[in-house]
């Protein structure tokens, strides 16, 4: 594999202005995401995985201060581009988003074939007729019968209204697709089918995806890479294989054993604790308050240490220095 | 024309149970323009269960199945349409005033949402004080030495420091907890926790239902737990029953659900579940093709027909399954199952 990553996130910073002073909501964080990969972002509430979509899309709201550090596309730092060249080169045309929340995301007076053909009038300019045709063609890869172009969102069910906004992001042939908790509204059964099609899609299209979400359990269900965000930060990065089977950061293993599931006789354990303060994280690591396994170096910034492979970690147990004295 | 759960598993020790829901439906009128009749929405359709004292249950379905409205009903938040709930020999039905209240007190509800179900303007205090001043304890040293201990017991060490907040104040995961408190606050013999953990994130959610679980316990509670999610009942409950289209169409202990699904639609519950394994990614799941039935008008003959991939014709697509029972404890309403 030649040639730079589609995607690299380089030291990419954001925070928002809050009454009580700045919350520090993305802080350094480094990711790449190659051609036809799937990558997780995995975290709970407030990790600032929502943030770093928004910050992908730009589409921020007006109360976070620019982000710094590159998002490069191609090699192609995107995050110094203006807002009228982003939005003609970027978005929707090379990264799409699939909002959170997004079976409500759609205008409730508007057909929902007009609104999946709309990135095409806008951002390719096709004709209304062109725009519809491509985007029948969409719903039927995502499972929607053409017959519902021509429906309101409310005639259609959740899981549905869901596809359509897939469709949304899949039509204009982005590059990358955004997809923001994408079934975390939705029943067993259709976050289910909606999961095969995105399996289905990433095959045939080789689309790639970055998956943001809470739930450990969907994102294995298409990830190929993971990478697990605390107060800000990555802690791990891997690939899905190293990350489900052998995790190497403490947070990661106390989060996998607090799964509920089918297969394990024992019950899941609880973490202690709850994540830092954004608006005053601590200095060392994030964790430390929480892990069973801190010592002295903790209250340090842990070093990014890289294990074998693309296993990056951002602990004290890992670093070759651990042990040598500050 | 009978349910699954009307051959349910007798109470162990021979005694009358807790809760008895006998043939319970219930429906709502449709209304257009607020009074031509529209249809009928049966969300409880003929649902019979037990529950004993100390036992804890859960009840598994998707949205709209009706498991909400059954937990409302057994609230008496609904009148039922038809059918019987008796609480400890009581008829539901029959309770009015003061002993409709009584009844309240002996059942704690846990909603899903708890910022929804705090009042925000209220502090923690006053809204546990509440359901005290409501039913009759005004002495304020003894409403503050409950609260207290509430707090406590639910982890909210000290409760002076949460008692004073307001709901905004507190984590979600916190603010389960002081829905839980106000729950236990009465000292009831029964919970219906309906989805009490959907809400919050994957770490909470575990404390969450270890929290519910252990008040259970210490109580000798009977808990009532609704959830969409069959890998949250393991560990936490005796017994789940699987609801579909208004109806409960399987129930048994939970391993022996869990191993042995009998039911086609709980089946496709477990296919689309999965722990979390890097395999998955190339896996495609069995998913049933459709929506789930509409309740206003339900398929006839078993209602999970149109969906279900072992349905026989003229057969499941006319007639009600009835209700059997192939393997022991373990009734279900299956046409295909001996």
């Amino acid at each position: 594999m030649a040639g730079p990553p589609l995607l690299e996130i380089d030291d990419l910073r954001l925070g928002y202005a809050t009454e009580r002073g700045t919350v520090q909501a993305v802080d350094g964080v480094n990711l790449e995401l190659r051609r036809n990969e799937a990558l997780a972002v995995l975290g709970e509430s407030g990790c600032g995985k929502s943030s770093l979509a928004k910050a992908l899309l730009r589409t921020l709201p007006r109360n976070a201060y620019p982000p710094t550090g590159q998002v490069r596309l191609d090699g192609r730092d995107v995050l110094g581009l203006s807002e009228e060249r982003f939005r003609r080169e970027v978005r929707w045309v090379r990264i799409a988003l699939v909002m959170q929340a997004a079976m409500n995301a759609l205008n409730p007076v508007v057909r929902v074939g007009d609104q999946v053909a709309e990135p095409l009038r806008i951002h390719r300019g096709f004709s209304r007729r062109a725009a519809l045709q491509r985007a029948a063609e969409a719903f039927a890869e995502v499972g929607i019968a053409g017959a519902f172009l021509r429906r309101y969102p409310h005639e259609l069910s959740g899981g549905m209204r869901q596809r359509a906004v897939l469709a949304m992001a899949l039509v204009t042939e982005p590059d990358v697709v955004v997809l923001d908790e994408p079934t975390s509204a939705l029943d067993v059964l259709t976050q289910a089918a909606i999961m095969n099609v995105l399996k289905r899609i990433k095959q045939e299209r080789g689309i790639s995806f970055v998956l943001i979400t809470h739930d450990i359990a969907t994102s294995s269900e298409i990830a190929d890479r993971v990478a697990l965000m605390y107060a800000g930060q990555v802690v791990e990065e891997a690939s899905a294989q190293a990350f489900f089977t052998e995790p190497a950061h403490p947070y990661s293993q106390r989060l996998m054993a607090s799964v509920p599931r089918l297969d394990q006789d024992q019950p899941p354990a609880a973490i202690p604790g709850r994540p830092p303060n954004l608006l005053d994280p601590p200095h060392g690591c994030r964790f430390a308050d929480r892990c069973p396994e801190r010592f002295d170096r903790c209250s340090e910034p842990p070093p990014a240490t890289t294990l074998k492979g693309r296993h990056n970690v951002r602990c004290w147990l890992h670093s070759k220095s651990r042990g040598a004295t500050t | 024309m009978t349910s699954a759960a009307q051959t349910s598993p007798a109470p162990a020790s021979g005694q009358s149970s807790l809760l008895d829901v006998h043939r319970l439906r219930t429906h709502f009128e449709l209304r257009q323009w607020g009074f031509l009749r529209a249809g009928t929405v049966h969300a409880v359709d003929d649902v019979s269960f037990q529950l004993n004292a100390g036992e804890a249950v859960a009840i598994v379905g998707e949205s709209g199945c009706g498991k909400s409205s059954l937990a409302r009903t057994l609230l008496g938040l609904y009148r039922p349409t038809s059918g019987t709930v008796r609480f400890a020999g009581e008829s539901l039905s029959d309770l009015r005033g003061g002993a409709l209240k009584a009844y309240r007190a002996r059942v704690g509800y846990v909603q899903q949402d708890p910022y929804g179900a705090l009042p925000p303007f209220l502090d923690i205090r006053r809204i546990l004080a509440e359901p005290l001043i409501v039913h009759g304890i005004r002495n304020r040293q003894e409403q503050e030495r409950r609260i207290d201990a509430a707090l406590e017991e639910v982890g909210l060490t000290p409760a002076t420091d949460t008692r004073g907040k307001f709901p905004h104040q507190l984590s979600g995961g916190q603010q389960q907890r002081v829905v839980i408190a106000r729950a236990l606050l009465l000292r009831p013999s029964m919970l219906i926790a309906d989805e009490p953990v959907s809400m919050l994130d994957a770490s909470v959610r575990v404390e969450i239902l270890n929290l519910l679980h252990r008040v259970q316990q210490d109580h000798r509670l009977a808990l009532i737990y609704i959830t969409h999610d069959l890998s949250t009942v393991r560990h936490y409950v005796d017994r789940a029953m699987v609801m579909y289209g208004g109806k409960i169409v399987e129930q048994a202990p939970v391993e022996e659900l869990l191993r042995h699904p009998l039911h086609p639609y709980t089946e496709a519950l477990l296919g689309a579940l999965g722990d979390p394994d890097p395999q998955n990614a190339g896996r495609f799941r069995a998913v049933p093709g459709g929506e789930p039935p509409s309740l206003v008008t339900p398929p006839a003959g078993c209602r999970f027909h149109p969906r279900c991939p072992i349905a026989q014709k003229g057969l499941c697509d006319s007639r009600e399954p009835s209700t059997r029972t192939p393997r022991p404890n373990h009734p279900v309403d299956c046409w295909m199952r001996e």
